[in-house]
């Protein structure tokens, strides 16, 4: 089958790649340009382990096709660490034990980032909200709920 | 297997595109890529829409028109539509919302079709290119449907008139153990004067609970008045079974819960 161009701003870096038609997301960025940071749970939308922030919104890239993405602006797990130093919501991950295996972590990290985003102080509920989409079978969510109000905090603490 | 997707500005071109064997329209993807995922080989071709009228919503006294692509969570944040925003918040997490359409949701198989749970009670008009069908005509034709639906018309009740409710096993999102939706009138002295009450997951597809809403008619809204309309709840139903709820469970907690929503 021909190829089909796409193209998009990747964490802030132009990408243009050649895929099949039909190519999701979650395999365009894994497989073709090389971001592993979402990762593939179930393919059905019921994970959420492969969240990633579309112009602002989180999506599944599993549901989503690269195409539907050109013109885009791509944000990743991956792309969010400066210079070497964690984001905030890294950080607090790594402090709270929100992480166990890991496999979830980067979509935990997506969903939580667009909350804080658009809601720097959010109540739990609507910390439990906004992870709803994400299942983790290690932590129990406590401490994923937790690491993302300990972001919060550290956030609206540096901006005061 | 790949997907072939093709993309179109009008919808009369995109309509003339889905005539070919083996290709879907393209709302959300949650579902139809889900099933190509899946592995499901009937699907072969997409076929997408960029025309922005299918992602506008329109108020306009009290006329609600919402196009086929505007998401639950464009429902959900709409200033006018505040109404409507338990019914769309209903469906699936945040990421799902950002993706799933209101077309699309009027062809999702139960447990799925929350959002048009809510428009059957409603009384919604559906637009296609070939016109317009009352949503009960619609949804009963829906498997042989081929025209792209273009948007969604609607009434929006009086204040309080409209009420929601979907009952599902994991908080604060989960699959429906089943929906309701129910618009329901009251004369000046609190009988009911008509009412329109619409059920997801008592079939492969949403339906209107008429028993209910005819025992309804002329009672008050308290425990007595209701009591028949609880009785006659589930009569003309078929539930799904799934493994969420069995259709044995699902015709039993079904008064519980209409029960719940009328004296809400
Ligand atoms: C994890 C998960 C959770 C979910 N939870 C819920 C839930 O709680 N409640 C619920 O109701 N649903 C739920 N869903 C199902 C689904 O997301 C919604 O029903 C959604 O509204 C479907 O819309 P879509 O645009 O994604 O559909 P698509 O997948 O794009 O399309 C579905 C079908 O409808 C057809 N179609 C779509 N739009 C049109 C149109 N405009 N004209 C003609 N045909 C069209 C497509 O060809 C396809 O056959 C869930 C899905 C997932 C993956
Ligand atoms: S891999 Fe996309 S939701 Fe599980
Ligand atoms: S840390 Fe293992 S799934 Fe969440």
């Amino acid at each position: 089958m021909a190829k089909v161009p796409v193209q998009f701003t990747l964490n802030g870096s132009e990408k243009a790649e050649f895929i099949d038609s039909g190519t999701t997301l979650l395999n365009a960025l894994r497989d073709k340009i090389g971001d592993t940071s979402p990762k593939g749970g179930c393919q059905q939308g019921t994970c959420g382990a492969c969240s990633v922030i579309v112009d602002g919104e989180l999506r599944l890239s599993c549901l989503t096709l690269a195409e539907t993405c050109n013109g885009t602006a791509i944000t990743t797990t991956s792309g969010l660490a400066e210079g070497g130093v964690l984001h905030p919501l890294q950080r607090a991950f790594l402090d709270t034990f929100a992480t166990q295996c890991g496999f979830c972590t980067p979509g935990m990290i997506m969903a939580a980032k667009v909350l804080l985003d658009h809601t720097p102080n959010p109540s739990r509920d609507e910390v439990v909200e906004a992870l709803s989409g994400n299942i983790c079978r290690c932590t129990g969510y406590e401490p994923i709920i937790q690491a993302v109000l300990t972001a919060a905090r550290a956030n609206s603490q540096n901006a005061a | 297997m790949a997907l072939a997707l093709q993309t179109f500005a009008t919808v009369r071109d995109a309509n003339a595109a889905l005539k070919a064997q083996g290709t879907r329209y393209l709302g959300g993807g949650t579902l139809v890529v889900r099933a190509a995922n899946e592995g499901d080989v009937a699907v072969s071709g997409l076929v997408r829409l960029t025309d922005p009228a299918l992602s506008a919503i329109a108020v306009a006294a009290g006329k609600i028109r919402i196009g086929a692509s505007v998401t639950m969570a464009a429902v959900a944040r709409h200033p006018e539509l505040g109404a409507l925003a338990k019914a769309a918040r209903a469906v699936g997490g945040p990421a799902v919302r950002n993706m799933a359409t209101v077309g699309g949701n009027l062809f999702a198989p139960a447990p799925y079709g929350d959002f048009a749970v809510a428009l059957l009670a409603l009384d919604a008009t559906i637009t296609t290119d070939d016109g317009e069908l009352p949503i009960e005509a619609f949804l009963s034709g829906r498997d042989s449907s081929r025209a792209i639906v273009t948007s969604v018309g609607f009434t929006l009740p009086k204040a309080d008139g409209f009420r929601f409710l979907k009952v599902s096993r994991i908080k604060p999102k989960g699959v429906s153990v089943l929906s309701i939706a129910a618009v329901i009138e009251q004369a000046a002295d609190g009988t009911v004067s008509s009412a329109r009450i619409a059920l997801g997951c008592m079939a492969d597809r949403p339906v209107r609970a008429k028993a209910a809403e005819e025992a309804l008619k002329g009672k008050t809204l308290d425990r007595n008045g209701i009591a028949p309309a609880l009785a006659a709840a589930a009569e003309g139903t078929t539930p799904i079974t799934d493994p969420i709820a069995s259709a044995w469970y699902r015709a039993e907690v079904l008064p519980v819960h209409l029960g719940r929503l009328l004296l809400s």
